[in-house]
């Protein structure tokens, strides 16, 4: 799908969400579950960027750390990996707790949800690392660079753009889990949703709204990473040079 | 006493599992030297120039350059392998083309010959741009600094690549099979560049070539290799002209034969 189609399929959903807000029926909702979509946008961002750090640094660890650190990262991701987001929130919440190590809600659904998906994200890093044309490297040898240079200058910049749609991809799926938080006291989107159902059972303009709430957010997140995806390939014609 | 020699292998052997690729080398490069390996596929003679770009590691002997080991340091008077900031020191003293240019795709010409100086060497940006509008001058590409590889015929790239590895101001150069992935039309235009680099610069040459005209009057020496060993070596006169073993004419009847 192009950008164009991608640009108009949001405008249809806040489109919608705004004919909608005209109508009592649905506009008495509007204000709480807008509130609780901030709460999801913070969450899903900040989870993001811990993600990216999460999966970079892991897949790092690795490829080129010495053993220990290589050993961590491996039992990192497999943990995070192997298990549901829903049992590391829980853990998180409610068992840390039992160790005498107490977070609040916001930093745990952060953590668990950006610990989560940087597990993935460190597989995305590595395959696109792994991608890079050996000649790259050799080029790079034979230019007497260090392993820190080449990564930084050379490997990283190209691997980049092979990680954006996965990486988008991993984006939306964080959003989604962010649902999730409703179970550990967060007044997020979801929690909003059944909050309001369960006093009004006004289920159809309830779910409609949160529905093409959430459809208009990853909307967002895939033309941003659509977007950069463009950006990135110009003057990057993969694969032609090497 | 004569000058150390710019290159010495000295009883280097490389395998693969049970596979020999190089058996017990023995090559000396003199200062200036050009010297041009042929020899059937197969026959080790790219594993040669890997190996002395550290690309491979080696399992018997040892490699010098300029009278100091690069595969090996010394330590308590004896040799043994070199570490990583052993082989950087050394290694700045090498430089390579390769067949596929592996030029840097996501940076210009220009780009390409100023990362490694300002990176590796901690050379100002502007000397480094300087240098390199020399090096692109001298390749023919003045006009394409600011291009992207994607953007250059594979003539063009290969010269670029070129001037990105002078560069760095090796003392020696390798060339590995430099023109086979060009169209025929282009393979003049590079090795042109490499003519002019052999003549304006002191350079010590290695190259592994198909192209026996040119390997004929641009080297000092002609080494071809079978079977993991220098079969035959000499002036090219002499190996083109009348080669003594009888495994050097057969190729070089297939080779002729062929062009």
């Amino acid at each position: 799908m192009g950008i164009r189609t991608l640009v108009t399929l949001l405008i249809v959903a806040l489109g919608v969400i705004a004919a909608l807000a005209t109508q009592e029926a649905y506009s008495l909702f509007l204000p709480g579950l807008l509130q609780g979509a901030v709460l999801t946008i913070e969450i899903a961002i900040l989870g993001s960027l811990l993600a990216i750090v999460m999966g970079v640094l892991a897949a790092l660890a690795r490829m080129y750390g010495p053993a220990p650190l290589r050993w961590l990262a491996t039992v990192y991701v497999e943990i995070f990996r192997g298990t549901s987001a829903l049992v590391q929130l829980f853990w998180l919440f409610f068992v840390l707790p039992q160790f005498g190590v107490t977070l609040n809600a916001f930093l745990v659904a952060v953590l668990a949800l950006g610990l989560n998906v940087g597990a993935y994200g460190s597989e995305v890093v590595r395959g696109a690392i792994q991608s890079v044309a050996r000649g790259q490297w050799e080029a790079c040898t034979a230019l007497n660079m260090s392993r820190p240079q080449m990564l930084r200058r050379i490997i990283l910049p190209q691997a980049f753009v092979a990680m954006i749609p996965p990486w988008g991809n991993l984006f939306i799926e964080l959003l989604k889990s962010t649902a999730l938080v409703s179970l550990i006291t967060l007044s997020d989107l979801a929690f909003k949703a059944q909050q309001m159902n369960q006093n009004t059972f006004k289920t159809i303009p309830i779910f409609t709204l949160v529905l093409l709430m959430y459809l208009a957010m990853s909307l967002v997140v895939t033309i941003g990473m659509r977007l950069l995806e463009r950006r990135a390939s110009l003057g990057l014609a993969r694969g032609k040079a090497a | 006493m004569t000058e150390q020699p710019m290159v010495r292998f000295d009883n280097v052997s490389k395998r693969y599992g049970a596979l020999t690729v190089l058996d017990g080398l023995n090559l000396e490069i003199a200062r200036g030297e050009k010297v041009s390996i042929i020899g059937p596929s197969g026959s080790g003679k790219t594993t040669v120039l890997r190996m002395l770009m550290t690309l491979e590691t080696i399992n018997d002997g040892v490699i010098w350059v300029e009278g100091q080991p690069l595969t090996h340091m010394e330590r308590n008077g004896k040799l043994v392998p070199a570490d990583l900031a052993h082989i950087r020191k050394i290694r700045a003293k090498i430089g390579m083309v390769f067949q596929s240019f592996n030029l840097f795709p996501h940076m210009t010409a220009m780009q390409n010959c100023i990362e490694a100086p300002i990176t590796v060497l901690g050379m100002k940006r502007a000397d480094a741009e300087a240098r390199a509008a020399e090096l692109l001058d001298m390749v023919g590409l003045s006009e394409k600094k600011d291009h992207y590889p994607s953007q250059l015929s594979g003539g063009q790239q290969q010269r670029v690549a070129i001037a990105r590895a002078c560069a760095m101001r090796p003392k020696i150069m390798l060339f590995d099979e430099v023109t086979s992935a060009l169209d025929p039309e282009l393979v003049g235009e590079v090795l042109e560049v490499i003519r002019k680099l052999g003549r304006e610069h002191d350079l010590t040459m290695l190259m592994v070539t198909h192209q026996m005209g040119f390997a004929k009057e641009f080297s000092d020496r002609v080494c071809f290799f079978h079977a993991g060993k220098i079969c035959e070596q000499g002036p090219p006169a002499e190996l083109f002209g009348a080669p003594k073993n009888e495994r050097t004419r057969q190729f070089l009847h297939a080779v002729l034969e062929a062009g």
